[in-house]
């Protein structure tokens, strides 16, 4: 059994919807295409008020390297063009698209199939794959949405030679990658014998937590005689699913502090982007739908639901039996590492992997106390940085401090809060000095 | 002989630390211009930055080492110890302007409904990476006080009514290190004004009218009647949002009357904002009345 | 959904331990020490516990009460824990008022004056400790015999500890030189089984080893804390007595060693936050202690050795860090 040994914590798993079938949502009659799903540039948006555009069809174009094209997943007239609010509150500019009935009867019948043959498929060249990839408007549907085509092309003079594939879902409550897993084994291994091709390695490594057991059986079963493809079962530990976690729990080697996988010779993807690769090149699909987790502990119809991007999460939510009255919080993600919502009454976008909604009485942070310098934090650390220091000093805006005490290596994954027994908001300040930090290492860069 | 042999031991030892004392403060001396310590003595020593340098000692030698005052102002001395500082560089000394913090948002939490509940850390700057925050508004004050933790002036305080930050002009030295603590920038330095008078707008919400009207009955809804009613041209609207140029505005107060929303204040006036909007309102009836 | 919803920072989970829970483990884990020192000493026993527990209680209550004027902080058991531990490092013959005096010493100047619980340098509970072994000599160090008092408790009849006895051999092996064999003799005459399970003199807590391991073993097993500190204490003080050709059983066995390493070292505001801080840290304590033993003037260097290393956590902290995830050692 594989793991990293650096860290860590053990949240209890409260992954309700693991046996649940992945339940397809029927087109909604309006969607809101947000033009900045992703890390990076916004895409820009390349349609006006009143034109009509056909499901598949793309109304964002990338903003830049770091950007990716956005995709309708209904036909239908465009009805605005203007920021709407996102699910933190925040204005984004996004294309309201709404479907005549013609329209709606159109999108009924599915019109996505094999658009390649397998010779055409069989002489893609590297080059290729990654051009289908990035215009097909595929992100890491991890849950961070980085640009997977920038992830498939590494700096000049750097070169991986293994793929590795996060199945690990280490978050609890999340099932939205194994139920994919469960029920798409085939097109998922044919999308990363692609995404193989395309980031030129020999070979790739599926890890997937132990506790998915059927997964990996499946899987393993499924690839045959396939050596160059292995599934590997992790032990279940947070934050198993971390690209730096990942690469060193499968390969046994380190990323460098500061340095991206590509570094240690590793390019890590999620089973859902492998998903989606396989859609965009077989089927000439771009991304417009993803699996979503709806789930709670009092959400009378938890389940993974397979989601047309841009469409309401309340709607997405009254499917799952509606938010339930004792609801304190919305969390998009897992516990862990989600964010939390101040509405539901926006789209759902290309990074949102779950919807958990919280009861009120799991709502709240217990008071704080002073630290009791337990170094339970010190031990959680996945990293090695020293929370209960890094969060006083970011609280006191010693950043200089701060950057010197390796700040910039936190992934924020939480097992420093999570594990403090005085409840102190250490990752609170963290990422505050985290993202401080960051600007001013990016102002000292533009300044030389 | 014992007695001996301790006052020899005990006095070779105090010698020695004397020897190592004497040779460590020479070798390690450093001269310092004397205006400096007299400079900083005139300062407020508060280290709050608000001049530009690290702090009041950098200030000093900045000072000693200037050929010119004009970019060397400390706003919390005041014109007094400035002038005596010009005096001891033999400098001619600059006189300042008196500024003073003003809040760009009038979101107090009567006329902006929370629309969430925050809990965590105090501080503005972590709320603000969660988005828009516990009201609609995406542009106002946070409310949990960046700008009171960084004062060194005691100048600001949370109205526990409003919810929102009060700047005590007497206190604030127009430092500015609160306009740069806020992440959401609400707070803008601005001069305090003849006799302390001043107009500002109370708003930073740069979304439409519409949008910025349902989170907030007291924002700026960019409608340009305020830019339309100013005689002096003071008044630009941009991204729906109006700003007065304190450099052009006469203190007419014209669009303290055409605003909609209340969202233009003025302080320092014998008759408040509030009572002059309801005067307007009473004379904008009249006036209909009489139509 | 009529309440508003949390918005607040990930992660949105936490842990189930708490500073409360932390302390109360502790308390729990010293139980079984706590009823050997009531099988051994009976009535004394019962009284200088009873006075410590409630005496730190009220020295804290008073002082956040009425000094600091904060919010009660009794119930998150640091209070009682750091009576419970000043009480098992008495012998059980101490008059009332000296127990009331490290009560006030330990909780007033060890733990508040420094801005209360996580805030102290030093183990409070040592500091009074101390305070009383510096101030008041002849009570602290006259024990008890085990089982023979059960029913007395200020006038209980006393005898040496094994460390007392081994130092007053050493001493009388110094000056007189034929007196080694008599030394040899008094050395073995301690019986180890005994040691072990309890029976020989000393203060309260040290009494039964056993009784301390049962604690250290649901300490380890509830992850209140790691092996790393008392492992490093005892495994150095076997290692230094070999050294200097010490009997290696009596010294782990006797004395407050194994209180120390186990409940007093590892306390969490007082040691480092890494492991291999903690190392160094337990290890230090052991050859100070093992020093001050054979050759300083007391029998007894645990409190001292754990003292003197608090004081050296800081820097520790400071130098010793966790290596960050895909940096090479040395490299920062």
């Amino acid at each position: 059994m594989f793991t990293f040994r650096k860290g860590g914590v053990h949240p209890p798993e409260n992954k309700i919807t693991a046996s649940g079938k992945i339940i397809a949502v029927e087109l909604p009659r309006e969607v809101t295409m947000a033009m900045s799903q992703h890390i990076g540039a916004p895409a820009m948006c390349i349609v006006k008020k009143g034109d009509h555009v056909e499901r598949g069809d793309m109304v964002g174009k990338a903003g830049g390297f770091v950007s990716a094209n956005v995709f309708t997943p209904i036909s239908g007239t465009v009805v605005k063009v203007d920021k709407t609010k996102n699910a933190y509150g925040m204005p984004v500019d996004s294309v309201t698209i709404a479907a005549s009935d013609e329209d709606h009867a159109s999108d009924m019948e599915e019109r996505f199939g094999q658009s390649r043959t397998r010779g055409e498929i069989d002489t893609l060249s590297a080059e290729e794959i990654i051009n289908i990839i990035g215009d097909a408007g595929i992100v890491g549907l991890g849950g961070a949405a980085f640009p997977t085509r920038v992830k498939l092309t590494p700096p000049p003079g750097k070169h991986a030679d293994i793929l590795v594939i996060n199945g690990a879902e280490c978050e609890p409550f999340l099932t939205n990658d194994h139920a994919l897993m469960l029920a798409r084994p085939d097109e998922l291994l044919e999308g990363v014998r692609l995404l193989m091709r395309g980031a030129d390695v020999e070979k790739a490594v599926i890890g997937i937590e132990s506790n998915k057991r059927d997964a990996i059986d499946l899987l393993r079963t499924r690839l045959d005689s396939d050596e160059s493809i292995k599934v590997e079962a992790l032990k279940v530990k947070y934050p198993q699913g971390g690209e730096k976690q990942l690469i060193k729990a499968l390969t046994g080697r380190e990323v460098p502090a500061g340095g991206l996988p590509v570094d240690a010779g590793a390019i890590v993807q999620n089973v859902a982007t492998a998903y989606a690769v396989y859609e965009a090149v077989y089927l000439g699909k771009p991304l417009i739908d993803r699996v979503v987790t709806v789930t709670g502990p009092s959400v009378t119809a938890p389940g993974n639901y397979l989601v047309p991007i841009g469409m309401r999460m309340s709607d997405l939510v009254d499917l799952a039996g509606g938010v339930p009255a004792d609801t304190g919080k919305v969390i998009l993600g897992g516990p862990m590492m989600g964010r939390t919502a101040v509405s539901l009454d926006c789209p759902a976008t290309k990074g949102t992997s779950a919807i958990l909604m919280l009861p009120e009485s799991q709502s709240s942070r217990r008071t704080v106390q002073p630290c009791i310098r337990c170094a339970g934090c010190v031990a959680a650390c996945p990293i090695g940085l020293e929370p209960y220091r890094l969060g006083l000093l970011s609280a006191q805006s010693r950043w200089d401090m701060v950057e010197a005490s390796g700040v910039m290596n936190c992934l924020e994954c939480g097992c420093c809060s999570f594990s403090c027994p005085s409840s102190r908001p250490l990752l609170d300040y963290i990422r505050l000095g985290k993202s401080t930090v960051g600007g001013m290492i990016r102002a000292r860069s533009a300044k030389k | 002989m014992s007695i001996l042999y301790a006052i020899i031991v005990l006095g070779g030892i105090g010698l020695l630390g004397a020897v190592v004392l004497y040779m460590v403060s020479k070798r390690f001396y450093v001269k310092e211009d004397s205006r400096i310590a007299l400079i900083e003595e005139l300062l407020p020593g508060a280290n709050c930055g608000g001049c530009g340098r690290s702090g009041c000692h950098d200030f000093a030698c900045a000072c000693v080492s200037a050929s010119s005052l004009d970019s060397l102002v400390c706003p919390g001395a005041g014109d007094e110890a400035m002038n005596k500082i010009a005096s001891i560089v033999g400098l001619a000394s600059v006189q300042s302007r008196p500024m003073v913090a003003v809040l760009k948002c009038g979101g107090s939490c009567e006329v902006r409904p929370s629309t969430a509940r925050y809990d965590g850390a105090g501080s503005c700057a972590v709320m603000q990476q969660l988005g828009a925050g516990t009201a609609g508004c995406p542009c106002g004050c946070l409310g949990e006080g960046d700008c009171v933790d960084v004062c060194n002036w005691n100048a600001i305080h949370i109205d526990p009514l409003s919810g929102l930050p009060v700047v005590d002009e007497d206190l604030c030295s127009g430092c500015g290190v609160c306009t740069r603590a806020c992440p959401r920038h609400v707070l803008e330095l601005r001069p305090k004004g003849p006799k302390g008078r001043r107009v500002w707008v109370a708003c930073s919400n740069t979304e439409r009218g519409a949008v910025a009207r349902k989170e907030c009955t007291a924002a700026c809804i960019g409608c340009m009647k305020c830019e339309k009613v100013c005689p002096f041209g003071a008044v630009t609207v941009k991204d729906n949002l109006s700003y007065i140029d304190a450099d052009k505005c006469r203190l007419c107060r014209k669009c303290i009357v055409a605003c909609p929303t209340g969202a233009i204040l003025d302080a320092g006036f014998p008759i408040s904002a509030k009572d002059a909007a309801a005067l307007a309102d009473k004379k904008q009836q009249e006036s209909k009345k009489d139509d | 959904m009529n309440q508003l919803l949390t918005i607040s920072s990930s992660p949105h989970i936490h842990t189930r331990r708490s500073v409360a829970s932390c302390m109360w483990n502790v308390v729990i884990a010293l139980l079984p020490s706590l009823a050997a020192s009531l099988y051994f000493f009976g009535i004394g026993a019962a009284i200088v516990i009873a006075v410590s527990v409630i005496g730190c209680m009220a020295v804290e209550f008073a002082i956040t009460k009425w000094m600091l004027r904060r919010p009660a902080t009794l119930m998150n058991g640091s209070a009682v824990l750091t009576g419970l531990l000043l009480a098992l490092n008495l012998p059980s013959n101490i008059p009332v008022w000296i127990v009331l005096i490290g009560c006030v010493v330990a909780i007033g100047i060890g733990k508040m004056s420094f801005g209360g619980l996580g805030c102290n340098i030093w183990n409070p509970a040592l500091v009074g400790r101390v305070f009383l072994l510096i101030s008041f000599p002849v009570q602290m160090t006259s024990w008890p015999l085990p089982l023979v008092n059960r029913f007395n408790y200020l006038d209980a009849t006393t005898g040496a500890t094994t460390l007392g006895a081994l130092k007053m051999s050493e001493m009388a092996s110094d000056t007189v030189a034929g007196a080694s064999a008599s030394a040899e003799e008094q050395v073995f005459s301690v019986d180890m089984l005994q040691n072990f399970l309890g029976g020989v003199g000393g203060s309260m807590g040290e009494v039964s080893a056993l009784a301390l391991l049962i604690g250290f073993a649901y300490l380890l097993a509830t992850r209140t804390i790691t092996w790393h500190i008392p492992v490093a204490i005892l495994g150095s003080v076997a290692l230094f007595t070999l050294c200097i050709g010490g009997d290696v059983m009596v010294e782990l066995l006797s004395g407050g060693l194994l209180l120390g390493a186990i409940f007093m070292a590892t306390d969490y505001v007082t040691s480092p936050m890494t492991k291999r801080g903690m190392v160094l840290f337990g290890v230090m304590i052991g050859i100070i202690t093992v020093i001050i033993r054979r050759w300083g003037a007391y029998p007894e260097g645990m409190s001292f050795a754990i003292l003197l290393m608090n004081s050296f956590v800081p820097l520790i902290d400071r130098y010793i860090k966790p290596r960050i995830f895909g940096e090479r050692r040395g490299l920062r």
